[in-house]
């Protein structure tokens, strides 16, 4: 059997809105995920540290603060230094459609925004998680 | 409540739900009668307007004497930027201004600091020093305007900042008018801002209060607030609850100083948030005034009848627009403000409806305005006060949220041994009021999923997302971040050095020894020495606030 898909759920920067990515902690737990939580106030870089050393599949970083093109960009750039390529980079929180292509374009693979549903988000984890598993196999 | 039989008729036309329950998750009854309210006494429990408790308005002649302060926050980019769109709202009508600053200014920090980098004026103005308030406030007379700041730990330094700007203008202490947020308890609990620990946060509000009643008497020195309460998820008996709760616990906090209740309380003001739930918002209204009232006379023995009006500003809740079908929000704001004006608010801020996108363009924050003029000027809605009072319905609810309301707050007394100041610390401390929000979150959004709640547009009458209205987002020029490292670096090369290192080493003395620390801020401010200069002081005496990772 598989073994369980593990997630980081981080908040970087300054913002304080976690509403959203305690929800979805929770609701990726409810649905059988091994969830790790950074807590608040984290930089992009040691958002990376923890995910290295928790040996997790998926990282899903909530911004709401608007600052979400510095801080993927610095947390893509080391994930990339420490070679995190079998990694899984989520975002989530207030992101204009005009920044989406933007980001994803920088390696970010889904982003959820409000009203998203965590149902969404647990079958988008799942699918990708698979694809990258059997790539590695 | 009385359940009543159903009737064979009554059977013939079954309900179309099981349960009708509010945004909250409160459930609401058929139909409401004599029977729910016959203990309500109308002298003791509602009162006229403008009398104990205060139940149906604070004021004798509520909105014919003087319409709610329509008062848009704002504030983006640099002070330039914003000083620009504080003269636009002054001009379109507006009545008060209120500021909205940037995170590394709510955190303390200033524009050079390596965790501002991306946040330099995207969610509000940048401030570092006393040069960026000259900006914002040029051509902007003190006297005439009452200005509100969205601002938490580094309350002290920007209240500073104001009374510097006044006698810089020549204009009495005695005459500045508006308000600071200051309310560090509800950032520990749900908006998550924060630079030193809770109860040295506590003694820097105070210090704020013991300072302000003297010298600037018209000015609200705190805004104790349920907005963010609700905004992280909370329902609207625990946004009340929590935040009279936060209330009485500066109280207390006043009153360990030595501080005497009726010198205070009458500059406390509240701020709550207005949610779908038409009348559960004005229930929840209503019942905040007569929790208040009844708290401030009888538990803590205020006297002057100052003091036992609760006197709040509303904002619509942001955390219920949609992102999809953004114009639908217009229409949702306007209920929000409509429960808001019902439930008898001083002030209110409608929120624009792209902001579920980012911040509000100009022609998003005109409709906002305009629907508060609509509500005031061609509704007829504010020409009686208190229309809904004896309403089976309102009256019933009122009694079932403030009865639920008062459970929690007993709860916390408990937690703190009968001190609700030590109730709310600890509650902090164990986490208590950050799982009873996150569960009430986890709870609606479940309740979302399943379509028990319904979302226009976004679990009910959706369209394909290609065809969902595009609106114009405001976007953040980086380069204000560059402008602004580049005056305060400007300003730190100008300032008297000495002067700065002074100030800010008297400041620390201050702190160490426990004497209040306004008129050290006030001086280290005159200094220009800078917000992240400020607060790295009463870090370096108190320590951070690191809050333990919990789901």
């Amino acid at each position: 059997m598989d073994r369980p898909i593990r997630v980081l759920m981080a908040k970087a920067g300054l913002d304080g809105h976690d509403r959203g990515v305690k929800v979805v902690a929770r609701a990726l737990r409810d649905a059988g995920m091994e969830v790790i939580y950074t807590g608040l106030h984290n930089t992009p870089e040691q958002v990376v540290k923890a995910a290295l050393q928790e040996d997790v599949d998926v990282i899903g970083l909530s911004i709401l603060s608007g600052a979400h093109l510095a801080i993927f960009k610095k947390a893509m750039n080391s994930m990339k230094q420490s070679g995190m390529t079998d990694v899984l980079l989520l975002g989530g929180g207030i992101i204009p459609d005009e920044d989406k292509p933007i980001l994803e374009q920088m390696g970010v693979k889904g982003l959820f925004g409000p009203g998203a549903s965590t149902q969404e988000i647990v079958e988008f984890i799942r699918r990708e998680v698979q694809k990258l598993r059997s790539a590695v196999l | 409540m009385k359940t009543h039989v159903q009737t064979e008729r009554e059977k013939k036309s079954p309900e179309r739900r099981e349960r009708f329950i509010t945004v909250s998750n409160e459930e609401i009854a058929r139909l409401y009668t004599p029977e729910e309210i016959k203990e309500l006494d109308y002298e003791r429990d509602l009162g006229y307007p403008g009398e104990y408790p205060y139940t149906r308005g604070v004021y004798p002649t509520m909105y014919r004497g003087r319409l709610w302060t329509m008062r848009q926050f704002a504030g983006f980019g640099g002070p330039e930027e914003t000083n620009q769109r504080f003269k636009y709202l002054l001009k379109e009508g507006q009545t008060g201004l209120s500021t909205a600053f940037d995170m590394p200014t709510l955190m303390g920090l200033d524009s050079d600091h390596p965790l501002a980098d991306g946040e330099v004026g995207v969610e509000g103005v940048a401030i570092a020093t006393l040069r960026d308030f000259e900006i914002l406030f040029d051509g902007i007379p003190l006297d005439r305007v009452s200005t509100s700041f969205t601002i938490n730990p580094s309350a002290p330094v920007i209240y500073a900042m104001y009374i510097a700007i006044g006698d810089q203008q020549g204009v009495d202490r005695k005459k500045l008018r508006g308000t600071i947020q200051n309310d560090m308890l509800k950032e520990f609990i749900a908006q998550k801002e924060w630079v030193v620990p809770p109860r040295p946060s506590v003694d820097l509000i105070v210090d704020i209060f013991e300072f302000g009643i003297k010298e600037t008497p018209k000015f609200n020195l705190i805004s104790i607030s349920g907005y963010h309460i609700r905004e992280a998820g909370s329902t609207a008996v625990q946004e009340l609850a929590f935040t009279l709760a936060d209330g009485m616990a500066y109280v207390e906090a006043a009153l360990q100083r030595g501080l005497e209740i009726d010198e205070f309380a009458p500059q406390l003001s509240f701020f709550f948030n207005s949610h779908n739930s038409l009348f559960e918002e004005i229930a929840k209204f209503r019942a905040a005034r007569r929790i208040w009232a009844r708290a401030l006379r009888e538990r803590y023995g205020a006297q002057n009848p100052e003091s036992w009006k609760l006197r709040f500003h509303t904002q619509t809740a942001g955390c219920s627009l949609t992102e999809q079908q953004p114009l639908n929000n217009i229409i949702r704001v306007t209920l929000q403000a409509l429960a808001a004006v019902l439930g008898g608010t001083q002030s209110l801020h409608t929120n624009s409806y792209d902001e579920a996108l980012a911040l509000p363009t100009e022609e998003a924050v005109r409709i906002a305005l305009r629907t508060q003029q609509i509500i005031a000027y061609e509704s007829g809605v504010a020409d009686t006060i208190d229309p809904l009072a004896g309403s089976y319905f309102v009256e019933a609810l009122t009694n079932e949220v403030e009865r639920k309301a008062l459970e929690y707050i007993h709860k916390i007394e408990r937690l703190g041994h009968g001190s609700i100041l030590e109730g709310v610390f600890r509650g902090i401390e164990q986490g208590f009021f950050q799982r009873e929000i996150a569960q009430a979150a986890y709870e609606y959004q479940k309740q979302v999923e399943s379509g028990e709640q319904t979302i226009v547009g976004v679990n009910k009458y959706t369209i394909p997302r290609e065809q969902d209205q595009k609106v114009p987002t405001l976007k953040i020029d980086p380069e204000v971040q560059r402008r602004q490292i580049e005056r305060l670096k400007r300003v730190r090369e100008e300032r008297d050095a000495r002067a700065v290192a002074g100030a800010l080493h008297r400041l620390e003395e201050a702190a160490r020894r426990r004497q209040n620390t306004m008129p050290y801020i006030l001086e280290a401010v005159k200094a220009y020495a800078s917000v992240g200069e400020i607060m790295e002081v009463l870090k370096k005496v108190h320590g951070a606030y690191r809050e333990p990772a919990m789901v």
